[in-house]
């Protein structure tokens, strides 16, 4: 495991001068990935933010290869690099010493959504690459509109608080699970605010054959309506409040990485932000229970899981 | 030359696959074109090729593992139909615009709605503008040869575009011909070694696909596709010229047939070339001064040559497997008439939309499209620009 | 960029590929910084947490010690100060900054 001071030493890959916004999530998570992966890798991405802030002709940001080609085909299409990699290699047409690493990027709205099917079948055929979701629970890129990932009561562009509709009705949807039921080598769940946490999950998964997956938290301050300067400290309220549990799962066997002395209330990532300020009024009291309710739910089966022998 | 084995037009394609043994192959089944990935897959399975095979979950990812494959540095094939084409089409837009020489076998299929599983050109007519090179078929010969000879126009440095070969759904794909295969070593040699351009798996020099390119230089990719067609043409030639001296089989943007003394003309595209050929001979006998021009590739759409072949003409008509719903006409008649608009004089030129979903183009439409060729002849009048041959009132 | 540095379709690679890796360094977004972090020396215990945690590679370390921010590329979104144990990252108004060079 790598420290600080050992990380910093590494090449930086993702260069200076990318357009994200201030303060955005997602470049922070794609630098610490990218640090502990090493330059050795072919990098997709899903359109969205990340694609669109890193490599705006004629300048790129990054300093890996980098393919971007559509937003629901981001596994697809680092399956077919991959597959190009395992086919030269096989005939000798690439150096032999030369290891490559294959990670694909894609947003919630990419991942969860149009790109679930691209993402379900490159696990199933068993390509040897990391996907990385980086998770913001909106369709930031397009303006905020809900994604199948959005929290429950979430106030977004196509889930407005309205006079009638308080914001987003349904839970949302477990990405993370339904990777399991896939049955790869290794998944897990990360934050950038615990990079520690995050860069043993890259390095590990890097060093298994075969697909696996990573969901990071990656807050975005404009669709969450919080301070710019606040993505690192709302990632770790996720992590607090069980909200965005750390935990993997290697070969079926589940490890809870981080529990927290305290499980906090999900009142104190809520109030932070602005897409959940009218889950604060008492007419949305039983919203703000539900959401609670499905958080205890979840890290309730998550150590029961875990406890099992 | 080779000795003639009795093939479907799938099974030719499949094998002119294993001659070619691309790196990557990512494919999806569908209807009538599964028996070309099927019958390469037991290729794969069998040891006969050592392309890695991605049995991909849908066309859409087929064609983006196809995309990521060819970005990557190395030969890439695919082969599709109908529906699955237009579930790739976002993606074969990408796949020209990045300029990746993938090459996919379109076993020409109707379109749904209403769901139709046989021969026509909706779906790779539909795909006329997405940026690929486009040659089509009349028999499973023509296929296998057209898939070698696709290789080697796609990969060309004054190229760098995916090419789709097509051949018509059933009545070729199904169909068993003789056909003259060439040996392996002579279709290995023909295609060369592949020189990728900005390899993804070159990780010293790192390059970036697929930026988002704005107002400031969009245009100029753009016009770089234009160029690439427009150089694909002497390219399309050269390779057919180096293919006839290795096989003896001709090939051009298109065939003619009793052309240069006829006064009339049929056009057609794909497999019902052979129809009208045999009811172009029954006329002749009568003294009746009709010809054929079978046009093989529409993308780059050879505008020149075909005013240079059909300018001294008085009458043509246009078959299109097609329609191109509110326009003037089919796909193919709407340019081929553009094309003859600068000739002065031009001759008249008729359309006939045919052959939807599979249905059969007889002996006696190709007769009724010649009285009416005969007609405009002799009266200089059009009774109607656009005819539908094989429907029912 | 202005106009006239543009190039022509026949100048630059096909396909819309950047042959050029992380040339985005050449693109400064230091401009839309609205506040500006100044490092206290002092007070850095060079535990790397602003440059972990910083969304724009900004934060320039050499041998596992801060060396500085390079303003070229900082956006001013001050996760550095909030995260910063020992507090040695203030963030100050750009046009105080500005007015005061």
């Amino acid at each position: 495991m790598a420290t600080l001071k050992e990380l910093s030493k590494r090449e930086e890959l993702l260069a200076g001068g990318h357009r994200l916004c201030a303060g955005c999530g997602a470049s922070i998570v794609v630098r610490q990935i990218l640090l502990a992966a090493g330059r050795n890798v072919v990098v997709s991405c899903a359109t969205g933010c990340l694609e669109v802030s890193t490599s705006i002709y004629p300048y790129t940001s990054w300093r890996v290869p980098f393919i971007h080609s559509a937003f629901e085909n981001s596994a697809a299409t680092v399956c077919g690099v991959e597959a190009m990699y395992q086919s030269l290699k096989r005939r000798g047409k690439l150096p032999v010493d030369e290891e490559i690493k294959f990670i694909a990027f894609g947003g919630d709205g990419g991942t969860y959504d149009i790109g679930l099917q691209s993402l379900s079948g490159g696990l199933e055929r068993g390509h040897d690459f990391l996907y990385v979701c980086y998770d913001n629970g909106a369709y930031m890129n397009t303006g905020i509109q809900r994604s199948s990932s959005t929290p429950l009561g979430a106030d977004t562009t196509t889930s407005p608080v309205g006079k009638v509709i308080p914001g987003k009705q349904q839970y949302r949807k477990d990405l993370t699970d339904i990777v399991e039921a896939h049955h790869i080598p290794y998944l897990a769940q990360a934050s950038p605010h615990n990079w520690k946490d995050l860069t043993h999950k890259v390095e590990k998964a890097l060093s298994i054959k075969g697909p696996k997956f990573l969901n990071v938290i990656a807050p975005c301050h404009r669709g969450w309506r919080a301070g710019v300067n606040q993505t690192i400290e709302l990632a770790r309220l996720a992590v607090e409040t069980c909200f965005w549990p750390l935990y993997e799962v290697e070969d079926g066997k589940l490890t809870i990485n981080y529990k927290p002395r305290e499980k906090k209330p999900i009142i104190e990532w809520i109030k932070l932000q602005g897409r959940f300020s009218h889950l604060l009024k008492p007419e949305n009291e039983h919203i703000l229970r539900r959401l609670q309710e499905g958080i205890d739910a979840k890290w309730e089966s998550l150590l029961r899981r875990e406890g099992e022998k | 030359m080779g000795k003639p084995v009795a093939m479907t037009g799938n099974i030719a394609v499949a094998n002119a696959m294993r001659q070619i043994n691309p790196d990557v192959c990512a494919a999806y089944p569908i209807t009538p074109s599964t028996e070309v990935m099927q019958q390469f897959a037991s290729f794969v399975a069998d040891g006969k090729v050592d392309t890695e095979l991605v049995t991909a979950e849908s066309e859409h990812s087929a064609m983006s593992a196809c995309i990521g494959a060819a970005a990557a540095g190395g030969r890439v094939m695919t082969a599709t139909s109908a529906n699955g084409l237009a579930l790739m089409w976002e993606m074969l837009y990408i796949a020209s615009g990045n300029r990746l020489p993938i090459v996919m076998t379109v076993v020409n299929r109707a379109l749904s709605a209403p769901i139709n599983i046989h021969g026509d050109h909706s779906d790779g007519m539909g795909a006329r503008d997405s940026g690929w090179i486009q040659i089509y078929s009349e028999n499973a010969q023509e296929a296998y040869d057209n898939l070698i000879q696709a290789v080697v126009i796609g990969q060309h440095r004054d190229v760098r575009l995916p090419v789709m070969v097509g051949m018509d759904g059933f009545i070729i794909s199904h169909s068993i011909e003789n056909l003259e295969l060439l040996s392996d070593q002579e279709v290995k040699d023909f295609i060369g070694e592949y020189l990728p351009l900005y390899p993804l798996l070159n990780i010293k020099q790192p390059v970036t696909y697929g930026p988002l390119d704005l107002q400031d230089y969009y245009s100029e990719h753009k016009r770089q596709q234009a160029e690439a067609m427009k150089l694909a043409k002497p390219v399309i030639l050269k390779v057919a010229q180096d293919f006839a001296a290795l096989s003896g089989r001709k090939y051009g943007f298109f065939e003619t047939y009793r052309l240069d003394d006829a006064e009339m003309a049929i056009l057609t595209l794909g497999s019902s070339a052979g129809t009208a050929r045999f009811v172009i001979d029954r006329a002749r006998e009568q003294g009746v001064k009709v010809g054929l021009i079978k046009l093989r590739v529409f993308r780059p759409f050879p505008m020149k040559e075909l005013q240079a072949a059909l300018g001294h003409l008085k009458a043509l008509a246009v078959m299109d497997r097609c329609d191109s719903f509110g326009a003037a006409g089919g796909p193919v008649f709407s340019e081929v008439r553009s094309a003859l608009y600068d000739l002065s004089p031009h001759p008249a030129v008729v359309n006939y939309i045919y052959g939807l979903g599979g249905r059969d183009l007889g002996i006696a439409h190709i007769e009724q499209v010649i009285r009416d060729l005969q007609e405009i002849r002799q009266t200089g009048c059009i009774r109607e620009l656009l005819t539908y041959l094989t429907v029912r009132e | 960029m202005s106009t006239n540095e543009l190039k022509g379709w026949k100048e630059i690679p096909i396909g819309g590929v950047i042959v050029e890796a992380g040339n985005s360094a050449r693109y400064e977004t230091g401009g839309w910084r609205t506040f500006r972090p100044l490092m206290d020396g002092q007070l850095c215990k060079n535990c790397l947490f602003c440059w972990i945690y910083c969304p724009d590679s900004a934060i320039e370390v050499e041998d596992g010690k801060v060396k500085g921010i390079n303003l070229r590329y900082c956006k001013g979104c001050g996760i550095c100060a909030r995260e910063c144990p020992a507090k040695a990252i203030q963030m100050i108004e750009e046009a105080k900054v500005s007015a005061g060079e």
